[in-house]
């Protein structure tokens, strides 16, 4: 792993991060004051109502949007006074993301969506192919690989984009809503595998949603309202259980191939 | 990055085909355009590029080949006499009018040369022979304008300014750049035709063969020196002279330049318009793959991949229908000319004009705010 973390090790340390839009009378304040820690090995669930300021701070998180103040540290590197030109590298070397509307490119199969990523990363031909395969068969497509998004279901299309995320091996990964769009049994799937990936491979996983099913999947859930964080909840073990999607076949495929996880 | 270019452009064949429609549209737009002026411009010089004469000599002042002002035979001989002249020839060239056998008129311009001599001959000769021209009515006209001029075979007879005329000759591909068609036939013949009342001791134009191994221009300046009243000009210099003239000094080859311009300004923005829609079809994509961590490099190499295979695509198309436009042309009355100079000319052309309709799209793309991909 290129940037192998350990678990529990704080991989983004945020302070006083703000972001405001406009100026004079059209200033909006997106984001205030927030101070946060993200450890590895945790799946991390960024909650509040629409407009409180989740999308705009995993932007931030991402370095695809930088704060207007505040500090940002990503695995000890302070990354708000890096410039413009640095950051692309900092998105291949340390972030993965996951989209809620799949982002996947429409005219690339399942193999080569995940190649392309590779391929950002100056992985290409042969190694490319068989990381991507690789990769595919982690999130459960071992079939699929030659198929087009097209072709695929919205549970499919979205492990191929989280497959996708995973071709630099991030030690983060952000998610924004990616069960949202999706029936209750590719939405287990889904928020399954992303918590393997933060319970078995220390990566630290940080979702977005509004989606009440994925609560209890929650190792933290962070509250935030008018761009403050408000407040922080670990989720109780009942409602863990409560609330969870109902069972399913995928669920069933993922309980057998990784026991004792779920 | 390779593969996401030409998938991007491939995979959907309906946008590809409204791309490649518009480029080989803006392609064939300029080639036509351009290659008409170019067909136009050599036109206007045909005569004088096909003389195989070293030097031109006319009356002094007149720059350009049209009815030339006459001047005595005695020229001549001074010309004949003068160092480093291997060989001169009279020519003429002047209006007349064209009785057709039904008895429809027409304007020709006759052409009056001597046969044999190899210089300011008829050229393409497809039918006949050009020593009948010494015979007292032979004359040679282009195939091209048989309905014309109201004649369609060896042997027709027609009257050129109560001449008697026999057709005993067809070339192709003569042109003329008026609506007058070029009539060649001897000097003597031409003399009979356009200026009966002319002694034969008149003439328009005097053609040289320079002596092997002198250079035109030092006989030019022999002559000059030595022949009064005339100016002389090698044939490079009063073939430019000549186009210069009709293109520019006429207004009509200005109007044949400004539609060449006209169709480059539109192709460029037919082009520049496919591109940039092309490129924005895709936009989502390329904020992902920005927010994924591509660099401006890495998506310029993308884009401008995608513009060389839309150039190099639309380019072959475009030949293809511009080959045939071209031997079409050479059937009508209007010249298109496509020399190989211009066919490898429009591939740089096409390549640039997409990569430049591309870098607008770069720059609409370089500066995407890769939090979009956030937005639904």
């Amino acid at each position: 792993m290129a940037n192998a973390v350990s678990f529990a090790q704080t991989v983004i340390r945020a302070q006083g991060l703000s972001k405001v839009y406009g100026a004079g009378t059209t200033e909006l304040r997106a984001l205030s004051d927030v101070d946060l820690e993200i450890r590895s090995g945790q799946l991390t669930l960024l909650m509040g109502p629409s407009g409180s300021g989740k999308t705009t701070l995993l932007s931030i998180l991402g370095c695809i949007l930088r704060a207007s103040s505040g500090n940002l540290e990503l695995l000890g590197e302070d990354v708000t006074a890096l410039p413009e030109n640095a950051l692309p590298r900092l998105r291949r070397e340390l972030i993965g993301f996951v989209f809620q509307g799949f982002n996947l490119f429409p005219a690339l199969t399942a193999a080569e969506n995940v190649a392309l990523a590779l391929d950002l990363r100056g992985i290409r031909g042969k190694d490319a192919s068989r990381r991507a395969g690789e990769l595919l068969v982690e999130v459960g497509l071992k079939d699929r690989m030659h198929a087009f998004p097209a072709d695929l279901s919205g549970g499919q299309k979205q492990r191929v984009a989280i497959a996708r995320a995973l071709a630099g091996d991030p030690p983060i990964l952000l998610a924004d809503e990616p069960t949202a769009a999706l029936d209750s049994t590719s939405g287990r799937t889904v928020i399954e595998l992303l918590l393997r990936l933060a319970h078995q491979h220390a990566r630290a996983v940080v979702m977005v949603t509004h989606d009440p099913r994925v609560l209890s999947y929650g190792d933290r859930i962070l509250h935030l309202e008018d761009g403050r964080l408000v407040r922080e909840e670990l989720p109780r073990k009942e409602l863990r259980l409560s609330t969870r999607f109902p069972e399913s076949a995928v669920a069933t495929h993922f309980s057998e191939t990784f026991p004792g996880e779920f | 990055m390779a593969l996401l270019a030409r998938r991007n452009l491939f995979h959907d064949r309906i946008r590809f085909a409204v791309t490649l429609t518009g480029i080989v549209f803006a392609l064939v737009l300029i080639i036509v355009q351009f290659g008409l002026f170019l067909g136009f411009t050599t036109t206007t010089s045909n005569n004088i590029d096909h003389s195989h004469a070293d030097l031109w000599i006319v009356f002094h002042g007149v720059g350009y080949f049209d009815t030339g002002r006459m001047f005595s035979e005695r020229k001549f001989y001074e010309v004949l006499a003068t160092p480093g002249v291997q060989h001169a020839e009279k020519y003429i060239q002047n209006f007349a009018n064209w009785k057709k056998p039904d008895g429809g008129m027409e304007n020709i311009q006759v052409i009056g040369f001597h046969p044999g001599s190899g210089l300011g001959e008829p050229w393409n000769l497809v039918q006949g022979d050009v020593m009948d021209v010494k015979q007292e009515d032979g004359v040679v006209v282009d195939e091209l304008y048989k309905e014309k001029l109201g004649v369609s075979k060896l042997g027709d007879r027609v009257e050129i300014g109560d001449h008697r005329a026999r057709i005993v000759g067809f070339t192709r591909g003569i042109r003329s750049f008026t609506t007058s068609p070029f009539v060649y036939t001897s000097f003597k013949n031409s003399l009979d035709y356009t200026r009966p009342e002319a002694r034969e001791d008149q003439l328009a134009y005097i053609l040289v063969k320079t002596e092997p191994g002198v250079s035109p221009e030092k006989v030019k300046s022999n002559l000059i020196a030595r022949v009064a009243d005339v100016d002389v000009y090698t044939r490079d210099e009063f073939s430019r002279r000549t186009q210069f003239y009709w293109m520019f000094t006429t207004g009509a080859g200005l109007a044949v330049l400004t539609a060449a311009l006209m169709g480059l300004i539109v192709g460029i923005a037919v082009v520049a318009q496919t591109i940039y829609a092309a490129t924005m079809d895709h936009i989502r994509e390329y904020g992902t793959l920005k927010a994924m961590g591509a660099t401006n490099g890495y998506l310029y190499r993308v884009l401008i991949e995608q513009a060389v295979w839309s150039a190099v695509l639309g380019y072959a198309l475009a030949m293809v229908i511009a080959h045939f436009l071209v031997q079409a042309s050479e059937k009508g009355g209007a010249l298109i000319l496509m020399p190989a100079s211009m066919a490898v000319g429009m591939l740089f052309l096409a390549v640039a004009m997409c990569i430049t309709a591309a870098m607008v799209s770069i720059n609409k793309v370089t500066r995407l705010d890769p939090a979009m991909v956030f937005r639904g």
